[in-house]
């Protein structure tokens, strides 16, 4: 399961770094002649479209290559993005324990408690539409996870003995987190960073789908059901291809994310 | 009814913190956004008209000032004129809500009727043919991005049998499609609990018990096991139903359905802040209300909550 799920994302990390040389046309080369083509090997332009066409002629399966790199780029970069921020803010809690500590889990607390995606609307309805603002806002929405697990493994660890016996010797807190807490939490980090992954790749696509995304003529799923979505009667192929590929990805990847989990790290269920 | 009240100010006060919070984001996007006078005024205007706005809006105050008048001015619901519609942003979000409560209250209702029977089902007979499939569907419910489950039910459902308008609100009919759509992950999500907290109970030394004692099957579950099965369902159900609120956005932008989130999209497109600021504050309220309100029947429910 977890095999299949891994082989997936890396044939579509591929698909995406082999874009220019695996899409058989053009994602953003218009051909008017061979507007709203159905799925065919011989278009009104003497050319195959084997998902055929949108209605500026541009052909879907270069297109949805072209999409996965958008996805996965978003994707892996949101969750860096937030990964570090809830490493840090998560490891600051922890040790510091206090207001600081507080404020954090406020934050979080109030952050759970809202649909993020209004706020997300609101920001980037404010600054634009831009692959940073995108990438900074999804992050943004995923941090809480990794905070909440890193605090508990923090305070569990540093009321043991062996700590203060580091300290005592004149360790570090750079060397108890970088020796003793981010090996013992690795496990959980990869699991949650695994959902994550899911987690922003649909929440960009959602983005994208309402206009806030990446912008046209830049080929994205969400953007690419946008675009067909007027066209679903007379042309379904424009939005049903990149939305299959899509959910596919979706599902696969946080399928995957659930086995990990139930493999590695059982404690995180009620995450 | 002991440690009712502490517990009752304690999520008060979480409440009140986290509303806080979403008008302070609110305020600070809104000035990175920098000066929305340019918008009000023809590009021609003079500078003196420029000035003459600035100081109407209090912008020309120092941003401490702007801030507490900001608060002071959302709790009294007061969000400025839309730039659109040229009335003020609350009385034309309030406009909108109803279309958008129906929605979320019929998707609500479609969910708890066809997730909990589901749920029941699944876990009285595991590993059959019926478990697998629902909670296979389930899996697709819970990863499979909202807006593109609406394309597909109007692809099929609509376009291709016909059976149900595809967008608009006029009858009932026109609201099957959307309420399914915007109660999917939420069905989706009631039914693997429900399925889980079963099988927990069922699994009881007192459910054991009760069929020792030759009570039949049918009975077992009605009588024992959906009672005490009953708070965790609760509690997801209450959370899915705050959720819903989000979903909203996407779900009214498939289906054009006249609500607040179709009107929030639409007036991103139109730089109309004002009515962006009032809807997700708004939102915001009725999230925090719908929470409270939960954690309050939780507690009343669960006293051992009170205690966390």
């Amino acid at each position: 399961m977890a095999l299949g799920g891994g082989v997936f994302v890396l044939v579509l990390v591929g698909v995406a770094l082999a874009a220019p040389l695996i899409a058989p046309y053009d994602p953003i080369r218009q051909s008017l002649r061979a507007r709203l083509a159905a799925p065919t090997l011989a278009g009104a332009d003497g050319k195959a479209h084997l998902l055929g066409t949108d209605h500026l002629g541009r052909d879907v399966l270069s297109r949805a290559i072209y999409g996965a790199r958008v996805s996965l780029l978003v994707g892996f970069a949101a969750v860096v993005v937030g990964g570090i921020l809830g490493v840090t803010l998560g490891l600051l809690a922890g040790f510091r324990g206090g207001w600081p500590d507080s404020v954090i889990m406020t934050l979080a607390d109030a952050q759970l408690a809202f649909p993020f995606i209004l706020l997300a609307i609101g920001i980037i309805a404010v600054l634009g539409p831009s692959f940073p603002t995108l990438i900074v806002v999804i992050g943004l929405s995923g941090w809480v996870t990794y905070a909440r697990v890193l605090r508990s493994q923090v305070l569990v660890l540093r009321s043991r003995e062996f700590v203060d016996a580091i300290h005592a010797l004149g360790g570090s807190v750079a060397r108890v987190i970088a020796r003793h807490i981010l090996p013992n939490v690795l496990s959980s980090l990869v699991v949650i960073a695994t959902l994550e992954l899911a987690r922003a790749i649909v929440l960009e696509a959602t983005l994208s789908f309402l206009g806030l995304g990446v912008q046209p003529p830049t080929p994205s799923w969400g953007g690419m059901v946008h675009e067909g979505r007027e066209y679903l009667d007379s042309a379904w192929w424009i939005s049903t291809a990149p939305g299959i590929v899509l959910m596919l990805t979706s599902i696969i990847v946080s399928r995957t994310g659930d086995w990990l989990r139930d493999l590695l790290d059982p404690t995180l269920r009620g995450e | 009814m002991r440690g009712l009240l502490p517990f009752l100010a304690s999520r008060l006060l979480r409440a009140a913190i986290s509303l806080w919070l979403v008008s302070t984001v609110v305020f600070v996007v809104m000035r990175l956004s920098g000066d929305p006078v340019p918008l009000l005024l023809p590009p021609d205007a003079p500078r003196s008209e420029i000035f003459r706005v600035r100081a109407e809006l209090g912008l020309d105050r120092p941003l401490p000032v702007q801030y507490a008048f900001f608060l002071g001015n959302a709790l009294r619901g007061d969000f400025g004129q839309s730039i659109h519609f040229r009335q003020p942003a609350f009385r034309v979000v309030l406009g909108y809500l109803p279309a958008t409560l129906e929605l979320g209250l019929t998707a609500f209702v479609l969910a708890v009727l066809i997730a909990l029977p589901i749920g029941v089902l699944s876990a009285v007979w595991r590993n059959s043919v019926v478990d697998q499939a629902a909670m296979g569907l389930a899996l697709v419910g819970q990863s499979a991005p909202t807006f593109f489950i609406g394309i597909l039910l109007i692809l099929v459902v609509s376009l291709n049998f016909g059976l149900l308008p595809t967008s608009g609100r006029e009858s009932w009919r026109h609201l099957v499609l959307p309420a399914l759509t915007l109660g999917a992950f939420a069905m989706a999500s009631i039914s693997r609990l429900t399925r889980s907290a079963v099988l927990e109970v069922l699994g009881a030394d007192y459910v054991r018990t009760a069929r020792a004692k030759g009570v039949s099957e049918a009975l077992v579950v009605a009588k024992h096991t959906l009672k005490n099965a009953a708070v965790p369902i609760v509690t997801i159900t209450g959370l899915q139903f705050g959720s819903l609120l989000g979903g909203a956005v996407v779900t009214e932008t498939v289906f054009a359905w006249p609500g607040i989130g179709r009107l929030a999209i639409h007036s991103i497109y139109n730089r109309d802040y004002p009515i962006v600021q009032c809807t997700v504050f708004l939102s915001a309220l009725l999230f925090i209300a719908i929470n409270f309100c939960i954690d309050l029947i939780y507690g009343l429910l669960d006293p051992r909550v009170r205690a966390s």
